[in-house]
């Protein structure tokens, strides 16, 4: 019958009684107060069956109430694994238990119990296994009744902040000892994180420490104190340290989300976790830990029973006793496992006040009613024949602990067993870590709390480790675990696993612990073992008669404590780059595909998608199109090695070619495998400019770099990837196209095959390269970033009379595979050398060197494969799949790579790579397709299109052409507006300066050119000196500089007119996305994005380069009269993604839309 | 995550690198045989200790020459990757 378990009030109550609360659990209505928890409210309603176990479902109730009560957790409408002994009240809170068939008084679940002798330890690896064909029913069964809780995928999305925080000490645990720690290392000077998984600080304090210690109640207050006021303490409630990474990183997982905390130092102030004792039916409500049961009555006045049976191995017991009989609750017994002669002082006193102590006795077993504890039998430990039986409703388990040492595990700290203690404790420690309090074996409360002060003073100083002192007095029975005939004597409560279950996996052989761990799947619940493991390992260790520490333990890894998946996610960040002319294509119905980070048109329009790309394609071949390829990556290379570098890195020849041509690169690496290719042209004698695949830029680029320092090359490099836009202007139109908008001579003569030319077209200062990658006359055009959003919409202007049209990756794909371009990555793969993919001719032996060359010398004799070109029927094109295998005899002789349906053609064609063996004098060969059929195809040579390049070489008609005539207004890319700002004094206010003068300088003639402009440079790497007007020049290397002009419009224009690259100098007009960033709230912002300190950030004198949001940026932090903000730069590929993911963070912030459009704004100067 | 203390930089996390593999000494391709040559191209020193890295700084494009202790997975030493530097790594 549900009645008041409340008790009267208490000085140290956490509970409000002037606020109750309503709260439903299983549709019954209840009532407890604000500071109540879930588990503590249903007490005091006196519900005491709170859960069913994992696999045999039985009754279950609070039995540590220290945030690992597993057979007690709980799901809401919006929320699972509810873990109800921590979980706060509130209001209109509906709750159901989880692991139920029915209602936890009549749940069907338990007729599993019945099926136990079916159930043995490993039973999966055992049982259910013939006859087979029965496998898949009990499959589905055990799938079904496995797991606890369901998920409800229509849950409401919620996104979590994820902060990185520094501190100089993370103390773990605001115990005693933590709280004295902490407090120290404030006086000592350091900042100070202080986490508790509990609501309030104090830990053990007060409800393990009698009222006579007020030393600790007084540590307590100062605490509370400093918490309240001090900004240099700053303390986590409700938060656990979730796992300890290098460096002393480590996850702190709060209500608000995860926090990523870097620390200088780490104490460890965890405590200890109180263990089970392991008898018949220890499992039943109402058995539970003497802890939890003042935590109960500390904390929420709620008495766990009425009269109670102490289960006792240590002096804590005996505490524990008389309070419970000082707050009215009957004492039936002391059962105390020791022996007469080695009870505690306190014993005698319990005797005046007429509670029987049982030295030398434990319980046998607990006996059931109505499911719950109704009474115990006791017997001598000597005798367990010779019981009594006691009864009562509660039995209080005080027998032992184990400390919460996870922590120090995941850090490296070595533990070992200290006997006379009874506990394993930390010997040497992971640098930077610190252990005191309980989890080092220290129990008294006044050593605890020197210990712990001594330890935060080491811990903000940086000294070493203060020794391990004090009693060496066991506060832990050595074997609190009982035999019974019935069994049902629980090691683990997660997982339903009794002593018998162990005994018999150690008998199987089982007998390594990491190896009964697995088997018998103790520790693997919910709780991790933090109730099971010790007493596992003193099962192991007795069975096998030997000691604890050659028992050993099993392995400690992240998260302690289960941490949410929308935690761990964060606001989900997916870094996206994106072409300048995104939006235009957006607005040419482009359908996306995804190519690494780039988002890339895949075709364009509404229709069927094979309709569409076909369209496309017979506008490259009859008119005119247009493609974006600015994500090909594209590398400056400058200097007087510079052809020495590409000699050596590429596999063709560099040193004969003229100023103006442009030549194909294929670069292999050091094993001769094909890892990318491009155009590299060259701009001057000493300047070329390199093309890489999409995917291969960033590897390239770091390659290169590092080639340049090993080989000593005087070459500077400038990735200028997204810098640079480029598309690709093809069709027989293209030349009448461009002549619309340029003075170039674009006839044959002036401008011919495989040329490249710098000229402007619509007054943007462009590089153009005569291409054949589609196999139409066209025209590669490269533009600074900034100018492409402008450029292709004038181009798609002029094209309109002759029906352009854009053109995505698909159409490109068929385009090429007719001219038998390869693909790197798709008709080459992993162990592809260029003669695998018949390439050989790009190979230059005459070379002195190249990356490759000696490998592709042993290669040219034994490759195994090469590429051929191959027809099939037009109809029967669209069967065939890449990947498809090519099958003779039987075996596998190779692998479609390519496969299309070229319209122009009237067939089929595709690219095959085979056995070099194989593919001899072979004109057939059979396909076997994905539904198993074979399909022959004959093999064609390849280019399939136009092979003699006659598409090339025709007369280019560009006489009479007007110049279109350009409007003015043509826009920049929407990123590059004029300077926006919001309100500056909003708590978050940003602002886009995209437009504002910023160059890059870079070359050894950087500093004198700069000096002559009158510039005062500054002398280290980072260091950035303030310009007046607002600007800024930052030295970014060796000889490279940053330039922001701010509002001086001359040094933007003098810069401007030096833009290129002359005499080995290159200037460089920045396209980057340029924000400013600031408010009293931009510190929160910028550590979850960055995982740098605020504190290294924040000199103005200093430029820093790092990843914000997942990508690289630059951010100068600026201050003015009233405030400190920041300049934060992207390339402008990550641009939107960097400009829409600080937007979304800043409208969360302030709680309403944020953007260009939706803000009022004003214009204002820096 | 650990942190790799740059000069120029400070300390900066581990995932702000790309790692460039153990610094090695390309014997001389016109002289070595094939199975010299091939023990370059495959093999790599797996032997715990001291082994010197290389080490690339995304944000920056800075190449860094790292001595780590492959056994304790500490930086000993981290310097501005040069030719001077690998010559030293190359004989260390």
């Amino acid at each position: 019958m549900a009645s008041s378990r409340r008790l009267p009030r208490r000085d140290d109550e956490w509970i409000d009684r002037q606020s109750p609360i309503r709260f439903q659990f299983e549709g019954r209505e209840y009532e407890g107060y604000a500071g109540d928890t879930v588990s503590s409210a249903l007490l005091a309603n006196g519900v005491t069956l709170l859960g069913r176990s994992f696999k045999y479902h039985r009754p279950r109730s609070v039995c540590s109430f220290a945030n690992h009560d597993i057979n007690v957790m709980m799901a809401s409408a919006t929320q699972t694994h509810i873990r109800a002994d921590v979980t706060p009240l509130s209001e209109g809170l509906s709750l159901s238990p989880t692991n139920v068939y029915g209602s936890l008084k009549k749940d069907r679940g338990a007729l599993l119990q019945w099926l136990a002798p079916m159930l043995p330890v490993g039973f999966y690896y055992k049982v259910f296994h013939t006859p087979r064909r029965l496998f898949p029913l009990w499959e589905r069964l055990i799938r079904r009744l496995a797991g606890i809780g369901e998920v409800n995928s229509t849950w409401p999305r919620r996104f979590f902040s994820r902060q990185t925080l520094y501190c100089d000490v993370l103390v773990v645990g605001a115990g005693a000892s933590g709280l004295a720690a902490a407090l120290a290392a404030r006086e000592a000077g350091a900042s100070v994180i202080l986490a508790d998984e509990n609501a309030r600080p104090g830990g053990s304090l007060g409800e393990q420490t009698l009222a006579a210690d007020s030393e600790g109640a007084e540590l307590l207050t100062r605490a509370c104190a400093a918490i309240d006021e001090d900004e240099g303490l700053h303390w986590f409630a409700h938060s656990v340290v979730a796992g300890a990474y290098a460096d002393r990183w480590l996850a702190l997982h709060t209500p608000e989300g995860l926090k990523r905390v870097r620390a200088g130092s780490v104490v460890i102030a965890t405590g200890v976790y109180e263990q089970p004792a392991v008898f018949h039916n220890n499992d039943l409500p109402g058995v539970m830990l003497a802890s939890g049961a003042r935590r109960l009555l500390h904390r929420h006045s709620v008495a766990v029973c009425r009269r109670a049976v102490i289960l006792a191995a240590n002096d804590e017991a005996y505490e524990a006793a008389l309070e419970f009989d000082k707050a009215g609750i009957e004492i039936a017994a002391i059962v105390d496992l020791r022996a007469a002669n080695e009870l505690p002082s306190l014993a005698p006193a319990m005797e005046r006040r007429g509670i029987t102590v049982y030295a030398g006795h434990y319980v046998h077993e607990a006996h059931e009613r109505n499911r719950s504890l109704n009474g115990v039998t006791v017997c001598p430990i000597d005798e367990p024949g010779k019981g009594q039986t006691i009864s009562c409703d509660g039995l209080l388990m005080s027998v032992g602990w184990a400390p919460a040492a996870p922590l120090l595990y995941q850090a490296g700290a070595a533990m070992r067993f200290d006997d006379s203690r009874q506990q394993l404790l930390p010997v040497s420690l992971p640098e930077g870590y610190y252990a005191t309090g309980r989890v080092a074996g220290m129990f008294d409360l006044e050593q605890r709390m020197a210990h712990g002060r001594d330890s935060g003073l080491a811990a903000a100083r940086g000294e070493a480790p203060i020794a391990i002192a004090g009693a060496m007095r066991a506060h832990s029975h050595p074997y609190p675990v009982f035999e019974h005939a019935k069994g049902k004597n629980f090691v683990d409560l997660d997982e339903d696993l009794q002593l018998k279950d162990l005994i018999n996996a150690t008998a199987e052989g089982f007998d390594n612990i990491e190896l009964l761990k697995r088997y018998s799947t103790i520790g693997m619940g919910p709780s991790q073992g933090k109730h099971a493991n010790m007493n596992n390992i003193r099962i192991l260790a007795r069975r096998l008669g030997q000691g604890i520490d050659e028992t050993g333990s099993t392995t400690a890894r992240p998260f302690v404590h289960p941490v949410p998946m929308g935690m761990l996610a964060g606001h989900r960040l997916r870094p996206q780059r994106r072409t300048p002319m995104h939006p235009l294509h957006e607005l040419h119905q482009a359908v996306w595909m995804e190519t690494g980070h780039w988002l890339r048109p895949k075709y364009y329009g509404k229709g069927p998608e094979k309709e569409m790309i076909q369209a496309e394609v017979a506008a490259v071949h009859q008119t005119v199109g247009l493609i974006d390829v600015s994500t090909l990556g594209k590398i400056s290379v400058v200097g007087p090695d510079a052809v020495e570098l590409l000699q050596r890195l590429y596999t063709m020849g560099y040193s004969k070619m003229a100023v103006g041509a442009t030549r194909y690169a294929l670069m292999v690496d050091e094993a001769g495998i094909i890892v990318d290719d491009g155009i590299i042209a060259r701009l001057d004698e000493e300047v070329f400019y390199v093309t890489t695949t999409s995917s291969g830029a960033p590897a390239v680029y770091r390659e290169m770099q590092r080639r340049v320092i090993e080989w000593g090359l005087n070459v500077d490099l400038v990735n200028i990837t997204s810098q640079m836009a480029a598309m690709n202007l093809a069709g027989p139109e293209s030349a009448r196209v461009l002549a619309h908008l340029t003075e170039l001579d674009l006839s044959q003569e002036g401008f011919p095959f495989l040329r490249m030319k710098q000229a402007r077209i619509a007054n943007i200062d462009c590089m153009l390269m005569r291409v054949g990658f589609v196999g139409e006359l066209g025209y590669e055009i490269h533009v600074p970033a900034k100018h492409a959003y402008r450029l292709w919409q004038l181009l798609m202007e002029a094209g309109q009379e002759y029906g352009i049209r854009p053109f995505g990756v698909e159409a490109q794909r068929l385009l090429r595979l007719q001219k038998g371009h390869i693909i790197v990555g798709q008709d080459s793969d992993g162990t592809s050398s260029p003669f695998d993919v018949a390439m050989g001719w790009a190979i230059r032996k005459e070379k002195p060197f190249f990356i490759g060359k000696r490998s592709l010398a042993i290669l040219e004799r034994k490759h195994p494969y090469t590429l051929v070109g191959f027809s099939l029927e037009a109809s029967r094109a669209h069967e065939v799949e890449e990947c498809n295998l090519v099958i003779h005899a039987g075996e596998i002789v190779g692998r479609v790579t390519s496969i299309g349906h070229s319209a122009r053609l009237g067939r089929g064609i595709g690219l095959a790579m085979l056995k070099k063996d194989f593919a001899e004098d072979r004109e057939v060969f059979e396909i076997r397709l994905s539904d198993g059929r074979m399909l022959k195809a004959g093999i064609t040579p390849a280019p399939f299109y136009d092979p003699d390049n006659l598409q090339q070489k025709g007369d280019i008609e560009v006489d009479g052409i007007e110049p279109l005539k350009l409007s003015h207004s043509a826009a920049l890319s929407p990123l590059h507006t004029e300077a926006v700002v919001t309100d500056t004094r909003a708590e978050l206010w940003m602002a886009d300066f995209s437009a504002q003068g910023l160059f890059q300088v870079k070359g050894a003639g950087g500093h004198e050119f700069l000096r002559e402009l009158g510039i005062t440079l500054p002398d280290t790497w980072f260091e950035t000196l303030q310009r007046d007007h607002g600007g800024f020049i930052s030295r970014t290397g060796q000889h490279e500089y940053l330039v922001y002009c701010g509002r001086d419009n001359k040094l933007s224009e003098s810069l401007g007119g030096y833009v290129g690259i002359t005499q080995g100098l290159s200037v460089y007009a920045r396209s980057d996305l340029h924000l400013l960033l600031g408010g009293e709230a931009v510190s929160t912002l910028l550590s979850e994005l960055c995982a740098l300190s605020l504190d290294s950030l924040s000199h103005p004198a200093r430029i820093t380069y790092t990843q914000l949001a997942g990508i690289s940026c630059w951010i100068q932090p600026r201050r003015n009269d009233e405030q400190t903000y920041y300049q934060i730069g992207c390339d402008p590929s990550h641009g939107l993604y960097l400009y829409q993911t600080l937007s979304t963070l800043i409208g969360e912030r302030l709680d309403h839309s944020f953007g260009m459009d939706s803000t009022p704004t004003r214009r204002t100067a820096s | 995550m650990k942190l790799l203390n740059c000069p120029h930089l400070g300390a900066r996390p581990e995932n702000e690198f790309t790692y460039g593999g153990e610094v090695r000494v390309q014997p001389d391709p016109d002289t070595s045989s094939d199975a010299q040559w091939a023990d370059y191209v495959f093999n790599r020193q797996g032997r715990p200790g001291t082994h010197h890295e290389w080490w690339y700084h995304n944000p920056t494009g800075i190449w860094f020459i790292a001595e780590r202790d492959t056994i304790t997975d500490r930086f000993l030493r981290i310097e501005l990757a040069s030719p001077e530097r690998l010559k030293e790594a190359g004989h260390g």
